[in-house]
């Protein structure tokens, strides 16, 4: 066992070295991210459900989704697994500047994801297509007769879209506060090639996030 | 006296923001133990209220509320709990020979959650009605009121802390094992936990969203499960039953951890089939996520699915099956004591047994038809919970007590106590399978007349079993103050909470990391532990042994 | 007691015996199992007491063989109990093609019935005897479960599908109905028989049913099967208010109004009983909009001449 004095300052006591408790920190997270993995299953499940039930509403609910703004999400995210995976990559080079700059990047795409969305959200709260009780589309924008999608179990597809969506915005948010903590954690040096575990965590999570979008994106907006 | 964890610091913020696994397991114990006498309150009132046809001594709705606050009380903020976060917690490091859990501050942070989730979905009843039973089905629950609001956020964040709890001990069992515990030589309950682990981590999850769907239903009206907004009630079953089947088995498994060990330690042999019943709970686990229709032959699913769901079940009947005859093997030219935890463990055997036996019946389809949702399913679902987990968890709690506490309980009122609870349960419970094949439904705030005397009959058990619950607490809180002083190893047990610290543990668990040679039922390579004396008293020190032949597998 | 001592009620339809016969095989094979087990378990207990503490006995190999048997003779015996209660299943899940179809709701908490001839009833099922009867069922409110212990019959009921049973009634009698899916306040007293007649009874049953009653009588027969639940016509107050000599009197409502209970008034709580609660009572009785015209006129007939 090792000695107190080469004790680095990370390593928690009920650990034997930094490579268990690395390994574990490690495993807990893949761990979490599989119950990420089956909160979102029961919505694709919803989801699949009532898209065999009334295939022909699902397909031309998509209709209103743009594809165009989905499709831009799509790349902003793909965008931001990869300024995670360079920010790993500096920091396990000792890289400083580098992995600061690569989170600050991320916690900007992880903006940019939230500020179409809300965009997206916004034209079709406007034309009263609500998650709930207000359901009611009306008016004609971009040549679009939104009333025409007042039809039955138009109101389970948006719902569907609206949580699946919102809780994958959830976690995008979720994702842009880790970011903010670890990227102030990265300014003061707290990382370096020996022990940069929260950034790798933060990074596997954030790849997590991308891939459900990977998933949600075809599903809502193309089919 | 040693520096233990109980008295190395004794102030009040030491206990509740404590990071010991130890510690935490005994503040679970606390608010389950509570949460418990809760539930059990509730349930004798219902019982009372049973006591004759038409209103006894409560109203129809206080009567539903009744039955519903018991179910969700004991299901979610008890049984699913119990074993896992108090023994499991307090146990589990120290088996592994590790100082601790992988994350304690998550540890910690699951118990306040826990405790969250449970005040939540008790403020429901400053809102308004807890009405519809635990499982909750709409769309009768989105007329109950906004207090559905907060049983669904509460179960929600329970189920935060059940999959905290569940992540925390999977990473702990793979990566904090000493030097030389292999996986063949995992005492069976650190199995047990393991195979529980996984279930929760799995199946929690979905339990999760489908809380926040109907928090949205009731909240905003999304209409996914309730018909008169498009949504299909039969879909919420599905959903809520993919859950709550493995959730059986997050109840069930670890009773069979504390059996597989009780009967080892007492009847000082090898676990009959120990890889077996090893590998089997962890099956049990993966195909408990396999048969969660069975609880729906009669809903309106499609009878093919009835049928596939039914031929699932029977799978993990055997293996169950074959645990219980193990079990009973391991007594086999074992050399058997008869203590109050062991009495706990050959009680199991046999109220478990009728709980899988009367499960096997329920499986069968052409008589779950008749059966379904009359009070044979409510004696069977507590044969298996409180005949399988709760017996089980008293004889767990009867083992571990003097390592916990490090006072020994009194030996006769144990004993007692366990005639009573077992006398008790089956009074009120083996007269309502015979209610259920008469037709008898649950959920009944009234009966027919011809019911009365089985009705009465179970009455009168459950005050019998609520003396002996009453009596088993007064005789452990006893101890706390009046006990003797309990040795290192009153039980002779082989395994390193009993054999590598002492009683109660060191604060780091171990003085030293120990070193594993020997399986954790080899009683017989270890002889000179036994040789020290008669009766409870053997062994008051720290015992390390480290016998001369090597284990073989 | 019946045929079966006391565990099932007596086998009532053409499909129970089926059922009871796979029941009882279950039964005994398990309570052989099971007391196999226990006095094995004993028997170790007895033989293998300890008798010093310093006794430490060698381990035991198990026999492979006996493993083996453990496992085999189980499967075996689950297969053959599957295989047969998947045979009755399927004769419980289809209806032969020449079924007397009735229609029924359910309804908190109140069984109503609707058959072929027009005529509508509720609370009691009047069926042929002899013949087989297919249910078809659908709820108007929550989910319920339609069940008769006697028959070994049992469905939910839903508001979003139909679903149903079918069965044949051996002999004319009385069997209990019970609602077995959690349905709210009055859940366990939505009850009902189903009352099996002789062919030439029934017909003339349903002879009588279709002949025009007066209005009382007629509100007397459906307040006795939709409204006894939850009202009394004594005084004592049940899940609602009792109902006699309320006619003509001041009625006072939670939000503090009153009103005086007039045709209006009674048709009204009838109908859309939400909006009039009487004070000191909970706003749980739901709409009675499936009733026709005229059996609300005869509920408000028969209302009046309660004193």
């Amino acid at each position: 066992m090792a000695s107190h004095a080469d004790h680095p300052a990370h390593l928690q006591h009920h650990f034997v070295s930094s490579e268990q408790q690395f390994d574990s920190a490690k495993m807990g997270m893949w761990l979490f991210l599989i119950t990420e993995i089956l909160l979102f299953s029961g919505m694709f499940v919803a989801y699949t459900v009532y898209r065999v039930w009334y295939p022909e509403m699902f397909a031309g609910m998509a209709e209103l989704l743009d594809w165009r703004l989905g499709g831009l999400n799509t790349l902003v995210l793909l965008a931001s697994s990869f300024t995670v995976a360079l920010g790993i990559h500096y920091a396990q080079v000792d890289n400083k500047k580098g992995l600061v700059t690569n989170l600050i990047l991320t916690f900007v795409f992880a903006c940019i994801f939230l500020v179409v969305k809300y965009f997206e959200y916004s034209a079709k709260i406007e034309h009263g297509i609500v998650l709930g009780d207000g359901f009611a589309p009306h008016g004609v924008s971009h040549g679009v007769d939104y009333a025409s999608f007042d039809v039955p179990m138009a109101q389970q597809f948006f719902s569907i879209y609206y949580v699946m969506t919102g809780i994958h915005g959830f976690h995008v948010l979720v994702g842009m506060g880790l970011f903010a903590w670890i990227t102030v954690r990265a300014i003061k040096g707290e990382f370096s090639s020996a022990y940069y575990t929260p950034v790798e965590l933060c990074g596997l999570y954030w790849h997590l996030v991308d891939i459900i979008w990977i998933f949600l994106f075809p599903l809502l907006y193309l089919i | 006296m040693s520096v233990n964890y109980l008295n190395h610091d004794k102030s009040i913020k030491s206990w509740l923001l404590s990071l010991d696994h130890k510690r935490i397991g005994i503040m679970y114990l606390v608010a389950v133990a509570l949460s418990f006498l809760g539930g059990g309150i509730l349930a004798i009132l219902v019982r009372t209220e049973l006591l004759a046809p038409g209103q006894t001594i409560m109203s129809a709705d206080a009567y539903n509320q009744s039955f519903t606050l018991h179910a969700v009380l004991m299901i979610f903020a008890f049984i699913i709990p119990a074993v896992p976060a108090v023994m499991g917690n307090f146990v589990l490091p120290i088996q592994l020979g590790a100082k601790d859990v992988a994350f304690p501050r998550l540890n910690l942070a699951s118990f306040y959650i826990y405790l969250a989730g449970a005040a939540i979905v008790l403020s429901a009843l400053a809102v308004g009605r807890i009405d519809g039973g635990w499982t909750f089905y709409a769309p009768y629950s989105m007329t109950i009121g906004d207090s559905i609001l907060f049983i669904t956020a509460g179960v929600f964040v329970m189920g935060f802390s059940s999959i905290l709890t569940g992540l925390n001990f999977i990473v702990t069992i793979h990566k904090m094992r000493a030097p030389g515990l292999t996986w063949n030589r995992l005492p069976l309950f650190i199995w047990s936990i393991y195979a529980t682990s996984i279930v929760q981590v799995l199946a929690t999850p979905v339990i999760g969203i489908t809380m926040v769907l109907l928090f949205l239903e009731r909240l905003l009206g999304i209409g996914i499960f309730d018909p008169a907004l498009g949504g299909d009630p039969v879909l919420f079953q599905h959903f809520f039953w993919f859950y709550s089947h493995p959730a059986v088995y997050i109840m069930i498994l670890p009773a069979f951890g504390i059996i597989s060990d009780l009967m080892g330690t007492f009847s000082r042999q090898q676990v009959s089939g120990y890889k077996f019943v090893a590998l089997s709970s962890v099956a049990i686990a993966f195909l408990g996520f396999l048969v969660w229709g069975h609880h729906m032959f009669v809903s309106g699913q499609s009878a093919v699915s009835s049928v596939v769901f039914s031929l699932i079940t029977y799978l993990i009947g055997i293996p169950t099956g074959v645990k219980v005859i193990n079990w009973v093997q391991t007594m086999h030219r074992g050399s058997v004591w008869l203590q109050t935890p062991m009495l706990y463990a050959l009680m199991f055997l046999f109220t478990f047994s009728i709980g899988g036996f009367t499960g096997v019946m329920l499986g069968v389809l052409a008589v779950d038809v008749h059966l379904h949702d009359t009070y044979f399913v409510v004696a069977h679902f507590h044969y298996v919970m409180m005949g399988g987990n709760v017996i089980a968890a008293l004889g767990g709690l009867h083992y571990w007590w003097p390592k916990m506490t490090g006072k020994m309980f009194n030996e006769t009122l144990g004993r007692i106590g366990a005639a009573l609870v077992f006398i008790g349960f089956n009074t009120t419970f083996f007269p309502q399978f015979i209610m259920g094949t008469q037709g008898m439904p649950r959920r009944y705030y009234d009966y027919l007349e011809q019911f009365t005397n089985l009705h009465v009959l179970s009455t009168i058990g459950s005050y019998i079993l609520a003396v002996g619950l009453f009596l088993i607490a007064g005789y452990l809180l006893h101890s706390l103050f009046r006990g003797r002083k309990a040795p290192a190893n009153p039980w002779g047990g082989l395994t390193l909470e009993w054999t590598h610290t002492t009683t109660p543990p060191h604060p780091h668990n171990f003085e030293e990391t120990p070193i594993v040679t020997r399986g954790p039922y080899d009683y017989h390579l270890a002889p000179e532990l036994f040789q020290k004396g008669e009766g409870d008293g053997f062994g008051s020190e720290v015992v390390s042994v480290t016998p001369s032949s090597t284990h073989s597998d | 007691m019946g045929e079966n001592g006391i565990w099932l009620p007596d086998a009532s339809s053409t499909l129970a015996g089926e059922v009871d016969a796979l029941f009882w095989f279950v039964f005994w094979v398990s309570t052989i199992i099971f007391a196999a087990v226990v006095l094995t378990k004993l028997w170790f207990v007895y033989t293998h007491k300890r008798k010093s503490q310093s006794e430490v006995p060698q381990p035991v190999h198990e026999s492979k063989l006996l493993e083996a048997v453990w496992i085999v003779l189980p499967t075996i015996l689950v297969l053959i109990v599957f295989t047969w209660g998947f045979k009755v299943y399927v004769k419980l899940y289809q209806a032969p093609p020449d079924s007397y179809e009735i229609t029924v709701r359910g309804k908190q908490w109140v069984w109503e019935y609707e058959y072929a001839e027009g005529v509508l009833t509720a609370g009691d099922l009047y069926v042929p005897a002899n013949r087989p009867v297919k249910l078809n069922m659908s709820s108007v409110d929550v989910l319920h479960s339609f069940f008769v212990p006697a028959f070994r019959v049992k469905m939910d009921v839903l508001p979003n599908r139909y679903t149903s049973v079918w069965f044949e009634a051996n002999e004319p009698g009385e069997y209990q109905i019970y609602c077995t899916e959690y349905c709210g306040t009055a859940h366990s007293g939505m009850l009902g028989k189903v009352i099996a007649l002789n062919e030439e009874d029934f017909q003339a049953w349903i002879q009588e049913q279709s002949q025009d009653l007066p209005p009382v009588e007629l509100g007397a027969q459906v307040f006795g099967v939709q409204c006894a639940v939850c009202h009394a016509i004594d005084g004592t107050q049940k899940i609602g208010p009792a109902l006699n000599g309320l006619f003509e009197k001041e009625r006072r409502f939670t939000d503090g109004s009153t009103a005086i209970a007039d045709e209006n008034y009674i048709r009204n709580s009838i109908v859309n009983p939400a909006s009039q609660v009487v004070e000191g009572f909970n706003p749980v009785m739901p709409p009675f909009n499936t009733l026709s015209a005229k059996q609300v006129d005869g509920l408000v007939a028969y209302i009046k001449t309660l004193e």
